[in-house]
């Protein structure tokens, strides 16, 4: 399964599952849920963190928390 | 009677809450582009009606009514105790229109709390550029509240606003979401337990433990602590209310709000592609932080040698003036430069609000935060801490308050922790002073000044200090906290002049008045106990004629004998000989030891505490700076500011925690004497180690 930490800079794709027990609550509050589209605006060195437009908002989490959102790639 | 009500502005970061609530109550609290510029409550009032006043209370921004940091838990607390002052009458949620859709989720959970509330939607000025349309009619309709468009930068829909405030009492108090719903049979429990209870407030506060764990449980009457069912399943279930939301707000924006998305003009994705660039990014914030030092210590001598001449004139024009005594010469020689040494720093301080202000303004602080959160957590700290550091270099204790948006309270407390050691306004004109006695006119290979290299090496070493610190800490250090790193990256907008004008002013202003009350004080304190003493002070002259019958001393000669026999017996006198010991393997005398001792309140007041010894022992008419290259050491009979005591005290400064108001601060925001004690004792003894150690190499 991709993660959101396997995105290239550009790529969109859909949010579909958080393969951590508990999602920090913070995260679906800022609409990260599951079928919302996500995409890869920026990235620091190391991919670490992640600049993300969410649902619409922009923000940047750490490639920690990436990893754990699984997403599939939105083609075209 | 005029009637007042209370009126709380809530919303989440970055939404113009505070520019509004300037606008309704003509204050000027600080606006910034940055997600938690306001950590605390703000209050004020306006007049919505003849007899209807409003208090309105500016409060932090929050996503949602689960606090995970400090500042959100601000506004929790407000809203889950019905017996604060200021528990609001009605609530005006604030919206960004870019965000509607996030917003909302805050939106939904204050309505079902069961207070009154109003939707304002700020920043409609943005609407035309971003090619977004909204049906306020049916929007008011789905959601049950009366919505006002706003733009508090083009001041329109304020009077709507107004007078919505003012019909609070139509509002409908239908919840959005019928929460129980979400898990029946634990609502119904919870309910029968509590029978008097609002159930979605009973909810929140059964779950604010699960997430911050700080409420106040105090404040919150009739509700007592209990546990009804596992964190994990509470977790679940907040998670499921979250969906639910959702889900409500994408129903009911999809017939209400359209965005076209072809048509919208995009310059943060310009302006990203180059500011957070792996490379240039960096390249970019090194080069705004040099222009930064340049403008600070090359652009402001002008100024400031314009006010060093006026303090002078000022200084010389009082003497001519005052009639002549003890007390003109406190004033002239003791107050007047000790404030002329804050007032001349006025033009520093003011560019270095100003570029912070500004780099707040236009959005491009989020963006460091991003580039540096990497390296910084490194050292044990978060990206967010840069802008705690970076505005530590005007002054700690609003960059300790900045901590209060760092999710992780590990890495908030060592960013707390180590914030002093950046070289802040109040050690600049310690530094320059003693830099200009002690440090050779020179320059290296012809073209960076000798003395602007010193100061550019100690603000290195500050941060130097506050880094390592920082990773030793962050090693030693056993605390628990488990959060997550979120931060919100706002649109770049252009920074407006009237904004960044008053935060500049603001903060100018309350820097020169805070500095200038320690130095008032601290001056008239020093000088009363340098003019009067016990025993020997007051038979001063018959002891003094007796030890110089023989030496046949001029007129002259035997004043300065008898003043300077007065002071080292007045009470400062005995205070500085009894702790001379301690400060002269550093290389100081004890005159130097008090001014020591006296900037343990602040560290600007060094100058003005010499100035009043030196104007108490002596009527002469010099400038501190010529005084204190005339003193002379007793014990070899060199002078007493040389290189190796100067750059002694230039490493004290740098080390010591010498600030009352930042002990004060910490205290505050760590809860506890524990930790601003730990400062104080560290730092000051690595602060004594180092300078002992250069003394004793370079005498
Ligand atoms: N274009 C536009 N910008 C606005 C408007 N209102 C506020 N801003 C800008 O939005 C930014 C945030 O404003 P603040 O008033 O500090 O927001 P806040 O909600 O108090 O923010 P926090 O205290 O950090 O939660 C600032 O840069 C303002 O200049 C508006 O109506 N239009
Ligand atoms: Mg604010």
């Amino acid at each position: 399964m991709l993660s959101i930490a396997s995105l290239k800079i550009g790529q969109r794709a859909v949010i579909k599952d958080f393969s951590v027990d508990v999602v920090p609550l913070k995260l679906l509050e800022m609409g990260c849920l599951p079928g919302n589209e996500v995409t890869l605006l920026q990235e620091a060195p190391f991919k670490d963190p992640l600049y993300l437009t969410i649902n619409g908002s922009h923000l940047a989490i750490r490639k920690e928390m990436a990893c754990k959102i699984e997403i599939e790639l939105i083609n075209g | 009677m005029a009637k007042q009500i209370n009126v709380a502005l809530i919303g989440n970061p970055n939404t113009g809450k505070s520019s509004v609530f300037n606008i309704l109550t003509g204050l000027n609290q600080k606006v910034g582009n940055y997600p938690g510029i306001t950590v605390e409550k703000k209050q004020g009032t306006c007049q919505l009606e003849r007899n209807l006043k409003a208090h309105i209370i500016d409060l932090p921004g929050t996503y949602s009514l689960n606090a995970s940091s400090l500042d959100e838990n601000v506004v929790i607390e407000l809203l889950l105790n019905k017996k604060d002052k200021d528990y609001p009458d009605v609530a005006v949620v604030i919206a960004d229109i870019e965000n509607l859709k996030r917003n909302l989720l805050l939106f939904t959970q204050i309505k079902d709390l069961g207070i009154p509330t109003i939707l304002a939607i700020n920043m409609a000025d943005r609407m035309k550029r971003k090619a977004i349309s909204l049906n306020i009619k049916e929007l008011e309709k789905k959601l049950g509240t009366k919505i006002v468009l706003l733009s508090s930068r083009k001041k329109t829909g304020i009077e709507t606003l107004k007078s919505l405030i003012s019909n609070y009492n139509s509002l409908s108090l239908t919840p959005c979401i019928n929460s129980s719903k979400i898990a029946p049979e634990y609502f119904e429990r919870l309910q029968k337990t509590f029978p008097n209870q609002d159930l979605y407030k009973l909810w929140l506060v059964v779950t604010q433990d699960v997430n911050f764990g700080k409420l106040n449980r105090k404040k919150i009457n009739g509700i007592q602590p209990f546990q009804t069912e596992s964190i994990t399943n509470l977790k679940r279930l907040q998670q499921k209310e979250t969906i639910a939301r959702y889900q409500f707000i994408n129903d009911t924006l999809k017939e209400t709000l359209s965005i076209d998305s072809k048509n919208a003009k995009d310059l943060r994705s310009r302006f990203d592609k180059i500011l957070t660039h792996k490379f240039w990014g960096y390249v970019i914030f090194f080069s705004i932080l040099l222009l930064i030092f340049q403008a600070i210590f090359d652009w402001s001598t002008y100024p400031m040698d314009f006010i060093d001449n006026s303090f002078t004139l000022l200084s010389e024009w009082l003497k001519i003036n005052l009639p002549p005594g003890v007390f003109s010469n406190l004033i002239t020689e003791g107050i007047i430069p000790g404030l002329g040494g804050i007032v001349i720093f006025i033009p520093q301080i003011a560019f270095l609000f100003l570029f912070i202000s500004i780099l707040e303004e236009s959005g491009y602080m989020s963006r460091v935060v991003f580039l540096m959160d990497r390296i910084m957590r490194r050292f044990g700290l978060s990206g967010k801490s840069v802008v705690p550091l970076v505005s530590g270099t005007a002054c700690a204790i609003p960059a300790i308050m900045a901590t209060r948006n760092i999710e992780n309270w590990k890495e908030r407390l060592i960013t707390i922790l180590v914030t002093p050691f950046i070289t802040c306004a109040a050690r600049l004109p310690v530094y320059l002073i003693i830099i200009s006695l002690v440090i050779p006119e020179g320059r290296v290979l012809g073209i960076i000044s000798l003395q602007g290299l010193t100061l550019l090496i100690l603000y290195g070493l500050g941060f130097a200090a506050a880094i390592i610190a920082a990773y030793t800490l962050d090693k030693y250090l056993h605390v628990k906290s488990k959060s997550f790193f979120v931060i919100e990256m706002p649109n770049y907008k252009l920074p407006l002049l009237k904004n960044v004008g008053i935060t500049v002013l603001e903060k100018t202003k309350s820097f020169v008045f805070g500095a200038g009350k320690i130095i008032l004080a601290i001056s008239i304190i020093l000088w009363v106990m340098g003019s009067y003493g016990p025993g020997d002070f007051n038979q001063a002259e018959e002891i003094v004629l007796q030890q110089t019958e023989q030496q046949n001393l001029s007129q002259e000669e035997l004043a300065i004998k008898l003043s300077s026999f007065k002071l080292e017996n007045s009470y400062i006198g005995i205070v500085g000989k009894f702790i001379e010991p301690a400060v002269r393997p550093l290389g100081y005398d004890w005159k130097i030891g008090i001014a020591l001792i006296s900037s343990f309140a602040a560290r600007e007041v060094f100058i003005g505490t010499l100035a009043t010894m030196y104007s108490v022992g002596n009527d002469e008419v010099e400038t501190i700076k010529e005084r204190m290259a005339a003193e002379i050491n007793p014990s070899n009979g060199a002078p007493l500011f040389n290189l190796a005591s100067g750059i002694s005290l230039l490493l004290f400064y740098a080390f010591a925690m010498q600030c009352m108001s930042t002990l004060a601060i910490v205290k505050r925001e760590t809860n506890s004497w524990k930790w601003p004690l730990w400062q104080l004792l560290s730092m000051t003894a690595l602060a004594y180690i180092v300078a002992l150690a250069a003394y004793q190499i370079l005498k």
